[in-house]
């Protein structure tokens, strides 16, 4: 018999469970595979990169109708890692459908102890006055020895490697607009 | 890395020093397994026998910090025993050069040294040249002032003995991994090398991979199939964010921020010295093109040639000052900033010397934190040891989209930019970090449309990519590419206002194109957009797969490629063929450069295009500590003096003077040398995966790792809690008694060395222990200012059973 490797992991997984079915003495194995399919039965498929290490595997991503994740695995098509995934890829899903994720911004006034829900508007209309002052008040047209320099060293930035290319690209954009010139990131440690 | 990942299956020969890909690459392994399949020979090194050691043909041990002895005994091994490629050594790097005679080394230290300064005068390190400014060569190797001839001299003192003397590696062990390496000088023969963190977190960082480049292009590695320097980058776009530069010194595309050295655009357009070799491709002489074009899609049509394209709205450093990571903590701890923002970045316990960059938030008036799940420095207020009462830090914590959210690029460490898409809802109360930076800098600009300082570059800067304030990936993709800004024809082509540059060689000086960053030029054109290409075709069999995505610059998949044939345009290895010339065209992957081989004379141009005389440097006179890799200790080590020279440390290190930068060497108090690490089941600082149940079951908690003989030595027994401490802090950890560790024999003493990974905070899980980076000290390499956080000094003691 000849058998591609993904061929002989599914038969060898069924006569796993069948194997086992037998001991209960029914068979199970009409109910797990109906329910093996169910899952991403009709799903959206969307390919994506794993965002942790720097190798750049593919995964398949599926997804409800409704945009609920369903289920994240590795792309068989992708040249590098042909559907390999390490443990991190592999627990892709619990990085987006996690009970401890941040779904609102907060903030923590001086001296307080506690954080406090806050709406985005306000949160960026605060941040945007912060900006403001601190620029305004720290702004450097010329430096000690007369020259001009145009910047701000009141205000720092680090951040990230962990973001799109488009995303760093804007990001590096404003900051230097604002006139940052501390600008740094994962790259420097 | 120059070359890719699956290119690793092309090796002869696998070098995995400074890194532990199988545990924190672990899909790399898979091409370095069918290399070995093949018959490649595959050598771990490293202080701790780790998941890839297991998998090695040869593995051996070092002391942390003495890396450059282990290879500068390689490089004394290749040049006595004439292991190296000789026709690729003349013509294709500097070892043929004839060095000024300025230059000399002396008891650890090359000349031009200021003490006071701590700061060589690198004009001494200067090339002899000819009536036409041209370097002076001898392609025989034989004049004693010669690159080849200094550097055979100078790594002549690292003998057998003297390294393992130093790293504390066994003599047979140090003559195994020489021979086996070294075997791939062979013309047809080619090795690699995969490192990380390992090289780079050292006082000597920069010098580690120069040491390992070195030897690279005397063994005739580089630009081939199964060779290159490849560094194994930790974070799925750092390749990208560097490419973009969201760093102090750099502007997109590797071009140097402005300064004060670079007043106006004049100055700027005028600052890469020409080389007068006719061989030499002179690249960077195309700077201007890129950065007019840079400014063009900053600043869009507010950049004039009558403003300078908005050169003035850059803001620009004082020539010669630092504003690294290390600096910016040390200011910060002063108090000398006011706002700060740590955007998808934890550096409450990445970065080195956690305690100091914790107190420093809290001298701070605001922060932005921006991140997926709560993190040690947005809730750094509230950690071990704080005040809230005291801290007057307004914290502001902005929830954002994980990677399957949203759509955009990133680019892994093979220079590949793959494309993502939106694929899952997010969770209402969530925004993309596109989004968070449109709508803040859409309110910063509002306020500046009325009042405030200096509003040119806020109110100029380029904006037509944004949509009804919606941060839309695939409109900054084609401006990072680039677009014709007005109808012009270049090279004969006629291209019409709005088209997409094809690529950055039709880039201009005078405004006509924008460019975000030259070296993505060519990856979203008018065949659409490239890095989203699923391509199969591999027409070179080498696995270089030209269809499948995009990879800078211009989808060349191996770089310096025209150094992998001969000067005639064939290969060097008939079965590794990734370029030819044939039939008066190059075939293959993207040449380096479309010139024909070196034969011809008339027209050719050397391989190393990015460098100024077109040649590997295997002497780098550019570089702030030395043109040679010379051993020093790193500034905290286990032993009284450097077996080398009497400077114990690297010379020109930055070393910071705050209360909390105290150092120590040879203190009985911290007698171990300490180092850090990563496991495969948490990323980085583990925030995203410490609050994921199924990788945390895996890895619940900090240990620390020891040999058998330290953990008799300290009565500590598996399983047991320690405390583990450094001049800076402290962390409380699990024993893992292992033969992993063993200890060394250094300069006739024994020395012992544990490990810890870095990827564990105080915010959760609870008991899971504190950030390693607490014992890491602020200091770093000269050149890049990374932190040397590979190689510290601690003391280890027990505290009792572990907590159940």
């Amino acid at each position: 018999m000849s058998l591609t490797r993904r061929e002989f992991l599914k038969w060898s997984g069924t006569a796993g469970a069948a194997a086992a079915a037998m001991c209960l003495g029914f068979d199970l194995r009409p109910v797990s595979s109906y329910a093996a399919d169910l899952k991403i039965l009709k799903a959206k498929e969307t390919t994506t990169i794993c965002p942790y290490c720097a190798v750049g595997c593919g995964l398949i991503v599926h997804t409800k109708k409704s945009g609920k994740l369903l289920n994240a695995e590795g792309d068989p098509d992708h040249p590098i890692n042909e559907g390999a995934l390490c443990a991190k890829g592999a627990a892709l899903y619990q990085m987006t459908v996690n009970k401890n994720r941040m779904k609102n911004p907060l903030y923590r006034a001086p001296e307080s102890d506690e954080w406090e829900e806050i709406e985005w508007d306000e949160a960026i209309e605060k941040i945007a006055k912060r900006i403001k002052e601190t620029r305004d008040a720290t702004f450097t047209e010329k430096n000690a020895k007369g020259q001009m320099v145009n910047r701000t060293t009141g205000i720092a930035h680090v951040g990230s490697a962990a973001l799109d290319n488009e995303e760093c690209w804007l990001l590096q954009g404003i900051m230097r607009a604002m006139g940052l010139v501390y600008i740094e990131h994962q790259a420097r440690i | 890395m120059t070359n890719h990942w699956i290119d690793i299956r092309n090796s002869d020969c696998i070098l995995i020093m400074g890194s532990n890909a199988a545990e924190n690459h672990p899909i790399s392994m898979k091409w370095v397994e069918k290399a070995m399949d093949k018959g490649a020979t595959l050598i771990n090194v490293d202080p701790r026998f780790t998941r890839t050691s297991s998998k090695a043909d040869i593995y051996t041990a070092l002391r942390s910090g003495t890396d450059i002895p282990f290879l500068a005994g390689m490089m004394n091994y290749i040049l006595s025993n004439n292991k190296f490629h000789k026709e690729y050594a003349a013509n294709y790097t500097n070892a043929s050069f004839i060095v000024g005679s300025k230059f000399d080394f002396k008891d650890g230290l090359f000349t031009g040294y200021d003490p006071k300064k701590k700061k060589y005068d690198k004009s001494q390190w200067a090339f002899e040249k000819d009536g036409n400014g041209v370097p002076k060569r001898d392609l025989s190797l034989k004049d004693p002032r010669c690159v080849f001839q200094l550097m055979k001299k100078h790594y002549s003192r690292y003998t057998p003995k003297t390294v393992s003397a130093i790293t504390g590696t066994p003599e047979a062990d140090l003559k195994k991994v020489w021979e086996t390496y070294a075997e791939t000088g062979a013309v047809d023969k080619t090795g690699t090398i995969m490192y990380a963190m390992g090289w780079t977190q050292h006082t000597v960082g920069v010098q580690n991979i120069r040491m390992m480049a070195m030897i690279q292009l005397m063994l005739g590695n580089m630009g081939r199939a199964g060779g290159g320097v490849n560094a194994l980058r930790g974070e799925s776009n750092v390749q990208g964010s560097t490419d973009h530069c969201l760093l102090f010194h750099i502007i997109p595309g590797y071009m140097a921020t402005p300064s004060t050295k670079l007043p106006t655009l004049a100055d700027y357009l005028k600052r890469r010295a020409k080389s007068n070799d006719p061989l030499s491709a002179n690249w960077w002489q195309n700077e201007p093109k890129y950065m007019v074009s840079f400014l063009k899609s900053m600043f869009g049509e507010a950049a004039t040639a009558d403003n300078d394209f908005g050169y003035d709205w850059m803001p620009k450093l004082d020539a010669g000052a630092n504003y690294s990571w290390l600096t910016i903590f040390d200011e910060m701890y002063k108090g000398n900033f006011k706002g700060f923002f740590a955007w998808g970045q934890n550096p409450a316990c990445s970065g080195a010397n956690s305690n100091k960059t914790r107190q420093a938030l809290g001298k701070l008036d605001w922060m932005v934190n921006v991140n997926i799940f709560d993190n040690e420095t947005a809730s750094f207020w509230k950690g071990p040891g704080m005040k809230p009462d005291e801290i007057k830090t307004e914290v502001f914590f902005l929830p954002c989209y994980t990677s399957v959210e949203k759509e955009g690029s990133i680019t892994n460490s093979g220079r590949w930019m793959q494309w993502r898409y939106a694929a899952s809802k997010p969770p209402r109360g969530c925004k993309s970090d596109g989004d968070i930076m449109v709508e803040l800098f859409e309110k910063v600009r509002e306020m500046y449309e009325t009042d405030g300082k200096f509003p040119e570059p806020i109110k100029n800067m380029r904006w037509d990519f944004v949509k009804d304030g919606k941060f839309d990936a695939n409109s900054v993709a084609k401006l990072v590419n680039g677009y014709f800004e007005k109808d012009a024809t270049v090279k004969g082509k006629s291209f019409k206002k709005g088209t997409l540059v094809p690529s950055f060689a039709y880039l201009l000086t005078d405004g006509s194109t924008s460019s975000g960053n030259w070296l993505y030029c060519n990856s979203y054109t008018e065949k659409g957009n490239m890095a989203a290409r699923r391509g199969k075709k591999d027409p070179t069999g080498m696995g270089l797969y030209p269809e499948w995505s995009w990879c800078w610059p211009v989808n060349r998949r191996i770089i310096y490629n025209r150094a992998s044939v001969d000067l005639n345009g064939k290969p060097w290895s008939p079965d590794k063929n990734i370029l030819e010339y044939k039939d008066g065209k190059w075939v293959g992957d993207v040449p380096d450069g479309g010139w024909p081989p070196m034969t011809n004379k008339e027209k050719t141009k050397r391989p190393f295009i990015m460098k100024p005389d077109g040649v590997g440097s295997v002497f780098g006179p550019g570089r702030a500590d030395g043109p040679f890799p010379e051993h020093y200790e790193p500034l905290e080590c286990p032993v009284p003096k450097n077996l080398m020279s009497s400077q114990r440390i690297n010379p020109v290190a930055p070393v910071y003077g705050t209360e909390a930068d105290a150092h120590l060497s040879c203190d009985p108090r911290f007698p171990f040398v300490g180092t850090t690490y990563r496991v495969t089941e948490h990323w980085q600082t583990g925030i995203l995966t410490r609050w994921q149940p199924w990788l945390l079951e895996l890895q619940p908690q900090l240990f620390v790792e020891m040999s058998i003989e330290l953990g008799k030595l300290k009565g500590i027994n598996n399983g047991d809690m320690c405390k583990v401490s450094s001049a800076r802090g402290e962390v409380e950890a699990v024993a893992i008694v292992t033969g992993r560790f063993k200890p060394f024999k250094v300069q006739g003493t024994t020395v012992h060395q544990i490990g810890l990974p870095w990827c564990f905070g105080w915010i959760y899980p609870k008991d899971g222990g504190d950030s390693a980076n607490l014992l890491t000290a602020s200091t770093g390499d000269p050149n890049t200012r990374i932190p040397e956080t590979k190689a510290f000094m601690v003391n280890v003691e027990k505290l009792g059973k572990r907590r159940a």
